[in-house]
């Protein structure tokens, strides 16, 4: 083949991918913007660590190539794996509860060459599994179809939780919820369960943890430990407020870089965000999300059948949880529990298991009715 | 296509119900997205003022102060775990301008090893540069002196005080005792920050771990004023921290000197403890090593040569030797043929030298050629007579022989408040079972009637059913911590011993029988002369099993084969009739248990006994001599 003709393919292929592009351009360019906007303020809270960015945007890259292998996985394929892929992490997380790697918390699975938590790949395999069960029953659900599902959701969360890893556990039930009240849960039924829930937040409180206990209590009165959980709530509250309208600049918040502010790369980030970036930042921040959250359904609404629509749906809306607990963590409104701020936060299990997520949706996205049809 | 028409109608429906719900979903998630932006207006532009002021403010940092951790005393005071003033380097990296070049002019003045420089480099990765960094622990005065001189050419690196643990005693109770070390991310992430604050090492073995809670304390904290570089400027507020509680142990340290020095170096273990109420009063594991190095971090050669010894010294024997429990068991197994109403005290059976399970030809023998002849209960015990035993445990069966053990505490962890304690091996069908997936079958009931075969006991163990039976059969867990003394200012506090478990004798002529057997195998039996020139009865036994089994068929004397092939043991208690102590003892290499085991648990008696009763006399004089005045 002579150059010329390889390149004349190359071009016929780009415009090929330009005109139908397997990927969301509005998405991935959104993706990437708050991506690099994670890294600018990791670097700047890490105190100028570049080796700490680089160990990030290494996780980026993996979650990366990720996405764009799930993309090229048609929503068919994942259908017909789903039952077997939920019924694997459920396992492995039975595996993680009767001999996980200590760190006080039994959440760690040791493979040798990596470490990770089967927690992580409920987040997907749930709203997967949830998603299946739903597309083979007559919708709306009913009662019984619900008690199935409830159950589905149940098992693993109450496994993750027992944990303890609340924040996971909280983030696996939600994105299993959402794909019940997208598919249709009638708003009587949708009443009922809230108030039932609502009955039994007195019997929760009764089997959580002393240190989520403490943590609840902390938040009615943050004060009263000065060394604790307080301590993280009035100086993130200090670093956020002290930022005021406009911010004090990138590098320039003291709250942080004085190490008032605990675990400012993880959990608090968005604290160090809110500190350097403003009232201003802290809103373009949120729209952010709120474009990515909205175009995700966007992408959920076009999807070719109910299976593809509900997971869609369930993973964009899940998105939403975790911006709402740590934000509501950060400004005193919520708990602290450990959920990271999606791509912003510093660590790796979440970043990669949020990029895989968007993967199957970009792959969705691929194989949407348009193309179908 | 009608057969097409409903699914593609229902498709079309659930996609439209999507849709609905879609819409709602984000309408709710942009009304809850712009309340968490309510909010962040709230703080940021309400509150600004507030919290700007605050911030500026915020040069006010809390500090923890760590309490001081516990002491640890044996029964009368003499100090196990103390907290010793030390000096360390610490390196403050922001303001060193060639890490590497400082560190190699330093090690010129104060050494400074390879193993020092890989934890600075790892402490420093959590740190902030302005942070200092600990380089070098535990100073001599001489390496304080030469640095103090040079201090000038090396801005950012400053000698610091600090507490640091030490144990006077030094190997001797490093099995006992345990040791601290420096938290670890393991200890992180099982502590409560909080409480942890400031706190740099935490127990890692023995009492040191068991009671880490007790041994820790409140910390404290104080509000330091700091300037825009984070140098304190004044301290505002202070709570003061709150010390660990002292603990005294029921160890007696002049015994477990004693006994330690008795084993002169071979391996084993011994372990004394009060059948009264299960004080423990001695354990020794010999060979021990230093826990001081591991304190501050032993280095990884000293570890490594550790870890390779052949007598395997971090191997904590009291609690994980395994040791096959041989004629030891003796006395336990014919208190069981009594319990069971199998026999009789007075029962005698025929010693030909060798025993037969009817229809079998294998024969089990005797350690005596031809026999003993006819033995009842005590002379069996006191001559160590097999045959007896192997009758008695046939006629049994193994799952009563189990059960009754069972109540003495074999097979299962005693209990006891320290860490990491093995259950040795308690032969049962169910057991070989799991182990093998095989059946029990009958010659491995009677080789178990003499100690052998599978059973495998830990010597915390066996003192401690040694304890129950000297104690006519009422079991005690045994226990370490004897009083508690929670401020400095109050007295040591009595720990009540947790309550007795229940009876495993039901008559007091079955002991009685036993406890004649086991003082004759004192006066004239298998360890006679050990109570020569002491002044009360001892009851005792001897045990020595075959560390492997014989490949040919003669005859060997035990005391004339190679040492190497026994282990050795022996159990004693008195006094016989109103026994203070119970000993176990045993070693891992050895002629016999009378010969090399036996002489340890005197000497161990001659240091406890006497002196014990004595000061029982003297309380009960002073007790008596107010009465009567009184009157």
């Amino acid at each position: 083949m002579m150059l010329d003709e390889r390149f004349a393919l190359l071009r016929h292929r780009l415009r090929g991918l330009w005109r139908r592009p397997r990927m969301d351009l509005p998405l991935l360019g959104a993706l990437l913007l708050l991506m690099c906007v994670g890294l600018a303020t990791q670097y700047s809270a890490s105190d100028l660590d570049r080796g700490q960015v680089v160990a990030q945007g290494l996780r980026f890259l993996l979650g990366g190539a990720l996405l764009v292998g799930l993309s090229r996985v048609p929503p068919l394929t994942l259908r017909n794996w789903t039952p077997w892929l939920y019924a694997a992490s459920v396992l492995l997380l039975l595996v993680v509860a009767v001999l996980g790697e200590g760190r006080g918390a039994h959440r760690w699975l040791d493979l040798r060459v990596v470490r990770f938590q089967p927690s992580e790949l409920l987040k997907l395999t749930m709203p997967m599994m949830v998603a299946w069960y739903l597309n083979g029953r007559p919708l709306p659900p009913s009662w019984s179809t619900l008690g199935v599902v409830g159950a589905l959701i149940a098992v693993p969360a109450v496994l993750v939780a027992k944990q303890p890893d609340l924040g996971t556990a909280l983030l696996i039930a939600a994105s299993g919820a959402f794909g019940v009240f997208l598919a249709g849960l009638s708003w009587w039924r949708i009443g009922a369960l809230v108030g039932a829930f609502v009955a039994a937040v007195p019997v929760a409180w009764h089997f959580l943890h002393d240190y989520q206990r403490n943590r609840v209590l902390t938040l009615l009165n943050p004060e009263a430990d000065p060394l604790g959980n307080g301590w993280h709530i009035i100086q993130s509250k200090i670093a956020v407020g002290s930022g005021g309208l406009w911010g004090k600049g990138w590098h320039h918040g003291t709250q942080s870089r004085l190490e008032f502010l605990p675990e400012h790369t993880t959990d608090f980030i968005f604290s160090v965000f809110a500190e350097e970036w403003g009232l201003i930042g802290v809103l373009l921040l949120l729209a952010l999300y709120v474009f990515i959250i909205g175009r995700c359904l966007w992408i959920a609404a076009e999807a070719k059948d109910t299976y593809a629509r509900l997971l869609a749906g369930a993973i964009s809306m899940s998105l939403f949880v975790y911006v709402m607990v740590n934000g509501g963590m950060i400004t005193g409104m919520l708990p602290v529990v450990g959920v990271p701020l999606p791509l912003m936060s510093y660590g790796g299990t979440s970043a990669v298991s949020l990029l895989a997520g968007f993967g199957v949706l970009m792959s969705i996205h691929a194989h949407r009715k348009a193309i179908a049809g | 296509m009608p057969s097409a028409f409903r699914p593609l109608k229902e498709q079309r429906y659930e996609a439209a119900l999507f849709r609905r719900r879609a819409l709602a979903g984000m309408a709710l998630i942009v009304v809850c997205l712009a309340a968490l932006g309510v909010r962040f207006a709230y703080l940021q532009v309400e509150r600004h003022e507030e919290f700007s002021a605050r911030s500026e403010a915020n040069r006010v940092l809390t500090r923890p102060l760590p309490p001081a951790r516990g002491l640890i005393y044996d029964r009368n005071g003499v100090l196990l775990a103390e907290n010793i003033a030390a000096f360390r380097l610490e390196v403050t990296p922001e303001q060193v301008r060639n890490l590497p070049d400082m560190l190699a002019a330093l090690g010129k003045i104060v050494p400074i090893s390879d193993d020092d420089i890989a934890r600075f480099n790892a402490l420093r990765k959590g740190k902030r540069s302005y942070q200092s960094v600990p380089l070098r622990m535990k100073l001599s005065e001489e390496e304080i002196a030469r640095f103090s001189i040079n201090r000038w050419a090396f801005p950012g690196v400053e000698v610091v005080p600090y507490l640091t643990r030490s144990y006077p005693h030094g190997a001797e109770f490093a099995h006992t005792v345990g040791y601290v070390g420096r938290i670890d991310s393991d200890d992180l992430a099982k502590l409560d920050k909080g409480d942890y604050a400031g706190t740099t090492h935490i127990g890692k073995t023995g009492i040191e771990r068991y009671y880490e809670d007790r041994l820790h304390g409140t910390p404290g904290y104080e509000q330091v004023e700091v300037n825009a570089d984070h140098r304190p400027l004044r301290v505002l507020d202070r709570v003061a921290p709150t010390p660990g509680e002292n603990l005294y142990l029921s160890i007696d340290a002049n015994l477990q000197k004693a006994a330690e020095a008795a084993f002169g170096g071979r391996a084993g273990a011994a372990v004394a403890i009060d059948p009264r109420n299960g004080e423990v009063l001695a354990m020794v594991s010999v060979p021990s090593f230093d826990p001081n190095p591991f304190v501050n971090g032993i280095s990884s050669a000293d570890y490594a040569a550790l870890l390779a010894a052949p007598d395997k010294p971090l191997l904590n024997r009291l609690l994980r030797g395994h040791y096959a429990p041989g004629s030891t068991m003796k006395p336990f197994v014919g208190l069981a043929g009594l319990e069971y109403g199998l026999r009789k005290p007075q029962d005698t059976v025929l010693s030909t030298g060798e025993f037969f399970i009817p229809g079998q030809s294998r024969g089990y023998r005797d350690d005596k050629r031809g026999g003993h002849g006819r033995v009842d209960l005590a002379q069996a015990i006191a001559q160590s007579v097999n045959t007896y035993f192997y009758s008695v445990a046939l006629d049994m069966g193994i799952d009563r022989f189990t059960a009754f053990m069972r109540t003495f505490g074999f097979g299962a962890p005693t209990g006891i408040d320290l860490v990491g304690e093995g259950s040795g091996v308690l032969p049962s069908r169910d057991w070989k079972r799991a182990r093998f997936n095989q059946a029990w079958y009958p010659g491995e009931t009677v080789i178990a009637g003499i100690g052998q075969g599978y059973w495998v006991v830990t010597p915390l163990q066996l003192a401690s059913a040694t304890a129950t039976l000297a104690n006519r059969g009422v079991p005690y867990t045994p226990r370490l911590l004897r009083a508690v003394q929670a401020r400095l200012d109050s007295k040591p506090e009595t720990v009540p011993p947790p309550p007795a478990r229940p009876p495993a004798i039901h008559r007091p002529g079955d002991w009685q029988a036993v406890e004649q057997g086991m003082v004759e195998v004192v006066k004239s039996g298998t360890a006679r002369g050990l109570d020569k020139d002491f002044p009360y009865v001892i009851a005792g036994k001897t045990g020595t099993a075959e560390r492997y089994s014989r490949t040919d068929n003669t005859w060997t004397d035990i005391a004339t084969s190679a040492i190497e092939r026994h282990q050795v043991l022996f159990i004693a208690f008195a006094p016989a009739e109103a026994p203070r102590i119970a000993i176990a003892v045993a070693l891992e290499a050895g002629r016999s248990g009378g010969r090399d085991a036996a002489p340890i648990a005197r000497t161990m008696l001659d240091a406890w006994l006497p002196g014990d009763l004595a000061a029982q006399a003297r309380e009960a004089q002073a007790g008596a001599a107010p009465a009567e005045a009184a009157r």
